[in-house]
């Protein structure tokens, strides 16, 4: 069973108190989870016993900096059964994408390429399309999205041509909490022989993904949304796409031999990890990884769907609450707006009673404008959340109701 | 209560009827601010007379209790003064908003001191600020344009 009082304690920073004396209810892992214990301590022992730079030294230091830096390589790799080549460690999500969209797209795309996307991307899957179809003529297209807030996949067979070279989508929507259907995307990109990258941003943290079952070219999340530091994210990619592309970036680590000329460089995955890494982060990634392993991946999931069903009927009832997102298959996110407030006066408010929601577009602007609101309050949850944590959050919403209700009686 | 403080009576009546709310066609000045942390949005029209002092103002725009309010209520303030008295006005209530300036409730200030409550929210006073940068940084390119009466249009992204 899910114990959520033992995992809560896992978690030092959910014993503190903040606005004077309130729990501290997280509601925002969407945006960045909490740390365990195991977690800060394995970051912490690397820097007190054993820091060293890693893949230089010969002395015994250097040895163990490695040896830990690549297990967390391959504890990665099997989280998401992949081989542990075929894992490349970025600073996150972000330059994971960035990564696929400069050296896969560069060399790839041609005038009147298309690249399939969707209205619903997080601005870190949209703007790195947005500057490689600049610089190379590829045009963008978009999935329609339906009520409530879900892609047409019907429009697939008119969207995907021989034109199509990428496609790129989210698995897990942050602000919605849609999950896409992946599978079916993959198979139609595949039957026109474009490539495809799966934002897993919002999925491997919270349920289990096997790259190999998705058959996804490339897959990308970040640590710090699954219990490990900022600092560190991911990049699986297949191993004939990855030794096909040329390095992002330049610079030690990366490289076999260098001439003043020219340079031949490290086989995958080091060829694209230039430069000193994050190696605590990535040590840190390895732990956040067993402790969500111990938990279990599937449990987490269950948790989640319980605690989101939950959530729903609860807000539910709410006054002048409106929520957004599809009722089913989906994640532990909720978007909502009160009334008249403002998203932004809703999280101060929320904020007086130790509650921290996102507040704003999300980083996904145009699927907010899709939404015709000028901005969401959003509720996310993690493996240390419960009922209570939910309870806290609506009765609080009824302070917000007590403030705007002079504009509503108006 | 601090939100009682943040959330007066005042504020929550600008906020859901704002004054000088729309576009002016024939506007001497345009200016957009834009704060991408929230995603308020902020277009300011101003319609100068033959003595460049400010005839009209308004506001399009959409954002949270405290962006508004300030919007509305700042659009009333500045209404009848010259761009040098705009201007000075302008910057003598951001240092207000800052706390570099203690609040006043006098005169031109007697509304907008209901905006007090922001000094407990560090992170709210940039809602509070953005029209009062929009504004400025409009008055500030029309002079720079020597007061030739051509229309100026700019966009700040907010960063205070
Ligand atoms: C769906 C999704 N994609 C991408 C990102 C970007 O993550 P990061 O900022 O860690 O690169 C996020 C995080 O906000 C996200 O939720």
């Amino acid at each position: 069973m899910f114990n959520t009082e033992k995992i809560i304690s896992d978690f030092p920073i959910l014993q503190r108190k903040v606005n004077g004396g309130k729990r501290l209810v997280y509601l925002d892992s969407a945006a960045t989870s909490q740390k365990p214990l195991s977690v800060i301590k394995a970051m912490d022992d690397y820097y007190r016993l054993y820091n060293a730079n890693v893949h230089r030294g010969v002395y015994s230091l250097g040895y163990e900096a490695t040896e830990a830096y690549e297990l967390s390589r391959k504890k990665v790799a099997k989280f998401i059964n992949a081989q542990t080549e075929n894992i490349i460690f970025t600073r996150n999500a972000s330059e994971a994408i960035n990564l696929v969209a400069s050296s896969w797209g560069r060399a790839n795309f041609r005038s009147g390429d298309e690249i399939l996307l969707t209205p619903m991307e997080h601005h870190s899957n949209l703007i790195p399309w947005q500057l490689i179809a600049q610089q190379t003529g590829a045009k963008l297209k978009f999935i329609p999205l339906i009520e409530p807030g879900i892609l047409d996949i019907e429009q697939l067979p008119q969207l995907i041509s021989e034109k199509t070279k990428f496609v790129s989508v989210v698995h897990s929507s942050n602000t919605l909490g849609t999950i896409n259907p992946i599978e079916k995307i993959i198979s139609h990109a595949h039957a026109y022989g474009a490539k495809i990258l799966i934002d897993a941003s919002q999925s491997v943290p919270h349920f289990s993904v096997d790259v190999q079952k998705l058959d996804c070219d490339f897959l990308v999340f970040s640590g710090h949304k699954m219990c490990a530091p900022t600092g560190i994210g991911c990049l699986f990619g297949k191993t004939e796409l990855l030794d096909a592309m040329p390095p992002y970036m330049g610079g030690g680590e990366m490289i076999s031999e260098v001439q003043l000329e020219f340079s031949s460089y490290r086989e995958i995955p080091w060829k694209f990890e230039a430069g000193t890494p994050n190696i605590s982060a990535a040590i840190g990634l390895g732990v956040a990884v067993d402790y969500l392993s111990s938990l279990g991946m599937y449990n987490i999931r269950q948790h989640e769907i319980e605690l989101t069903n939950y959530a729903l009927s609860v807000l539910q009832e709410v006054d002048e609450i409106e929520m957004y997102g599809p009722t089913e298959n989906r994640g532990g996110v909720i978007s909502f707006n009160i009334g008249d407030a403002h998203a932004h006066d809703v999280s101060t408010i929320l904020d007086e009673d130790g509650i921290c929601v996102r507040a704003g577009h999300n980083c996904t602007q145009p699927l907010v404008r899709w939404l015709g609101v000028p901005a969401v309050a959003r509720a996310s949850f993690y493996v240390y959340n419960t009922k209570e944590d939910v309870d806290a959050l609506a009765a609080s919403l009824k302070k917000v109701q007590e403030v705007f209700s002079f504009a509503a009686a108006k | 209560m601090k939100l009682n403080e943040l959330y007066q009576t005042i504020i929550l009546e600008h906020y859901k009827e704002p004054h000088n709310v729309g576009e002016l066609l024939n506007a001497d000045i345009e200016s957009r601010g834009y704060n991408e942390s929230c995603g308020d949005d902020v277009r300011l029209f101003v319609k100068l007379d033959d003595e460049k002092k400010i005839d009209e103002i308004r506001f399009k725009g959409k954002g949270c209790a405290i962006s508004q309010s300030s919007t509305s209520m700042m659009t009333d303030a500045i209404k009848g003064k010259t761009i040098d008295e705009a201007l000075l006005f302008v910057d003598s209530f951001k240092s207000m908003l800052k706390g570099e300036k203690q609040f006043s409730d006098e005169g031109d200030y007697e509304e907008l001191s209901s905006l007090k409550g922001v000094l407990e929210f560090p992170v709210r006073v940039k809602c509070a600020t953005l029209s009062w940068n929009t504004v400025r940084n409009g008055l500030l390119q029309f002079k720079s344009k020597e007061n030739e009466t051509t229309k100026v249009a700019t966009t700040i992204h907010d960063e205070e």
